[in-house]
């Protein structure tokens, strides 16, 4: 894809795409049967801050539609390597590509298209504090998109149908709950309706109902829309629920030790890690 | 009737079975660029037609997103609130499931709080003294717990956490020299220059010396440290107590059994009552310092003759005052840098506004405070 021949500024300074299109696609049912194709293909990634290494020489891929949760025990990298895979660290080795491009290759338009392609739900929301719920979604809509404001109001509303927060669009983030907070921040997430969505412990601190709600909600969107899924966690019944295959690392190696679908990994690895971690086990050390 | 969309989608309206019925066929790729004109287009055909049953036929649909998902459901929404039946009929099962994520009871609900609307006048004015009143009453308890603290530290001087005494003197002191430093020595520079240029058409020059030793030493150097430090460190203090308590970890202190105000707010404090006075000496002497360069190398005066003519203006009096001065300032930024900080409610935005009201407040008290002192040692024929 050549971004740089086909990409143009807007009026405001920021990168837009003359087609009026989102770089890498943006999910839609369409006819036809769906690309096994990798839409993240993660190689030999080493991520370090300074010089205390975190991972070195991750590789795996996330084909189109697939839910790929990364799991791990506290410390591992789980959420270090969402950082990197989505461009807001620089890699200290490796690459990772999104949609075909280069992340820490890309320039800034070209960067800055491909993450209008991925939306990203962070650990408590990061919903903009001085904005409603309603101008939390629009503010991309507007500003990436030909959408005239009464539409992307219309569609900003219905994405927080989508997630069950009608009627909240002039609420303030801290007049609401924290799963309500998530939930609005996976409306958001999903305003340019990207093809990519990545969550950063989407059920941390959320009580098991509204955890398995979320996950719910989760599932449906990837069945409706077909979106492919990173998904750091390390809640065990959220993994089985929504994971199509689960990338496990392990800080004693400081990258992969398993990945397969969940259920597999319980019952057939001979790993005593994944198994400890699959079984709630504490770990042979601790014990 | 075929009626051209937008380039992705087509939409053609045709009878249906009954004399009633209106097909509209949708084809091509419905997506966010055709939500509005899908509904448009729905709308004309509606209004030609006028049925009381709408089809809208999917099977050559070829690609549906969540917009046009939305598209769908408004269309069936707005014939239905026209009257009308409707149906969708030979939508792909994939699409089905893309709309039925969309709940057109949830989409028909209202707002649960209205959209935030402009007051009149008399309500903003009513609010904003309310809010004045409130920002008074949690002032006079900072004041009140911030008293309380003081005390039971005057009795128990372990109490105080000593370790952050020395943090925040470094922070506010030492860290504050080169900024305090620089700004003295320029505000002495100019002072010289800018009166040698009128006294030395009457032959005054060595007057340049008191002008800037009285000048400083009284106001001018208690008051820039104050407004320097005011927004260095009372701003740092808002916003540190700010994000503390948007974390919880004041409420963390509470419930530990701390007391917040002796915990955060003391240190701070006394850390600032110890070192802006010695800043404000600092302070002086580096303004001396750049009125003397103006006076030796530019009024041929010698260092000698400017250090005495200095010594000569100044009083152990000035001195007094102006330190006398700083230790009240240093009060005041410190104390409505914490005071800010411990108001803050929410998130980010309100550590932003904390930060900036400490800086104006501060600043306000410390011009009232300089006032009152210049009004008192007037009259007492100081």
């Amino acid at each position: 894809m050549d971004a740089e021949r086909r990409t143009e500024h807007d009026d405001k300074g920021r990168w837009i795409d003359p087609a009026g299109g989102i770089s890498g696609g943006e999910f839609a049912w369409s006819q036809g049967p769906p690309a096994a194709e990798a839409a993240i293909r993660v190689e030999n990634l080493t991520a370090a801050y300074g010089d205390n290494v975190i991972l070195r020489d991750v590789s795996f891929e996330v084909t189109r539609g697939e839910v790929v949760v990364i799991a791990g025990g506290s410390g591992c990298g789980k959420s270090t390597l969402l950082k990197h895979m989505i461009g807001l660290h620089p890699l200290a080795g490796g690459r990772v590509e999104i949609n075909g491009v280069d992340i820490a290759a890309a320039g800034d338009r070209e960067l800055s298209l491909t993450r209008q392609g991925f939306g990203v739900l962070f650990q408590s929301g990061a919903l903009f504090g001085s904005l409603t719920l309603l101008e939390n979604i629009t503010l991309p809509l507007n500003d990436f998109t030909s959408l005239s404001p009464r539409a992307a109001n219309l569609v900003a509303r219905a994405k927080l149908a989508m997630v069950g927060l009608a009627g909240y669009e002039n609420h303030l983030p801290s007049e609401l709950s924290g799963g309500m907070q998530k939930r609005a921040g996976l409306a958001r997430a999903m305003a340019l309706d990207p093809a990519i969505l990545f969550f950063d412990e989407p059920s941390a601190g959320l009580d098991p109902i509204t955890a398995a709600e979320l996950d719910r909600l989760i599932i449906r969107i990837n069945q409706a829309m077909g979106t492919t899924m990173v998904i750091v966690t390390h809640e065990l019944a959220s993994i089985y629920n929504i994971a199509h295959r689960v990338v496990m690392l392990d800080k004693s190696v400081l990258g992969i030790i398993a990945q397969g679908p969940p259920k597999e990994l319980r019952d057939t690895s001979s790993d005593p890690r994944v198994a400890d971690f699959f079984h709630r086990r504490p770990s042979q050390k601790q014990a | 009737m075929a009626i051209t969309g937008s380039s992705k989608f087509k939409m053609e309206s045709s009878p249906g079975q009954s004399p009633e019925e209106l097909v509209l066929s949708v084809s091509g790729r419905l997506d966010r660029d055709g939500l509005e004109p899908a509904l448009a287009q729905m709308r004309q055909a509606f209004g030609q037609s006028k049925p009381r049953k709408l089809v809208i036929e999917l099977g050559h649909l070829e690609s549906l997103d969540s917009a046009g998902a939305l598209a769908l459901t408004l269309m069936q929404q707005e014939a239905q609130a026209l009257g009308a039946s409707t149906e969708l009929i030979n939508l792909a099962s994939s699409a089905a499931d893309l709309k039925s994520l969309l709940d057109p009871a949830e989409l028909a609900k209202e707002p649960l709080i209205p959209e935030a609307r402009k007051q009149g006048f008399v309500s903003e004015v009513g609010r904003a003294f309310l809010d004045m009143m409130g920002d008074f009453k949690q002032m006079i308890a900072f004041l009140g717990d911030f008293f309380l603290a003081s005390v039971r530290a005057a009795r128990t001087p372990r109490l105080v956490r000593w370790k952050d005494v020395a943090l925040y003197m470094e922070r506010v002191g030492v860290d504050g020299l080169p900024i305090v430093g620089l700004i003295s020595f320029l505000l002495g520079l100019i002072i010289a220059f800018m009166s040698s240029l009128q006294l030395a058409s009457f032959g005054a020059n060595i007057f340049v010396a008191s002008l800037v030793a009285v000048a400083m030493v009284r106001e001018l150097g208690p008051i820039m440290t104050a407004v320097l430090i005011a927004g260095r460190s009372g701003s740092s203090f808002a916003a540190e107590i700010g994000t503390m308590k948007v974390n919880e970890e004041v409420d963390a202190l509470v419930v530990m059994g701390y007391d917040p105000a002796a915990f955060l707010a003391l240190p701070k404090v006394l850390a600032s009552l110890i070192v802006i006075p010695l800043l404000t000496l600092y302070a002086d002497l580096l303004a001396i310092v750049g009125g003397l360069l103006v006076g030796v190398l530019g009024l041929d005066l010698t260092v000698y003759a400017y250090v005495q003519q200095t010594a000569k203006s100044l009083s152990v009096f000035d001195v007094t005052s102006g330190l006398v001065k700083s230790l009240c300032f240093a009060a005041i930024i410190a104390g409505v840098g914490c005071q800010r900080g411990f108001t803050v409610r929410g998130g980010a935005q309100a550590v932003g506004a904390a930060t900036t009201s400490a800086v104006v407040t501060a600043m306000f008290f410390i011009i009232v405070t300089d006032s009152i002192f210049a009004i008192v040692l007037h009259y007492m024929d100081w």
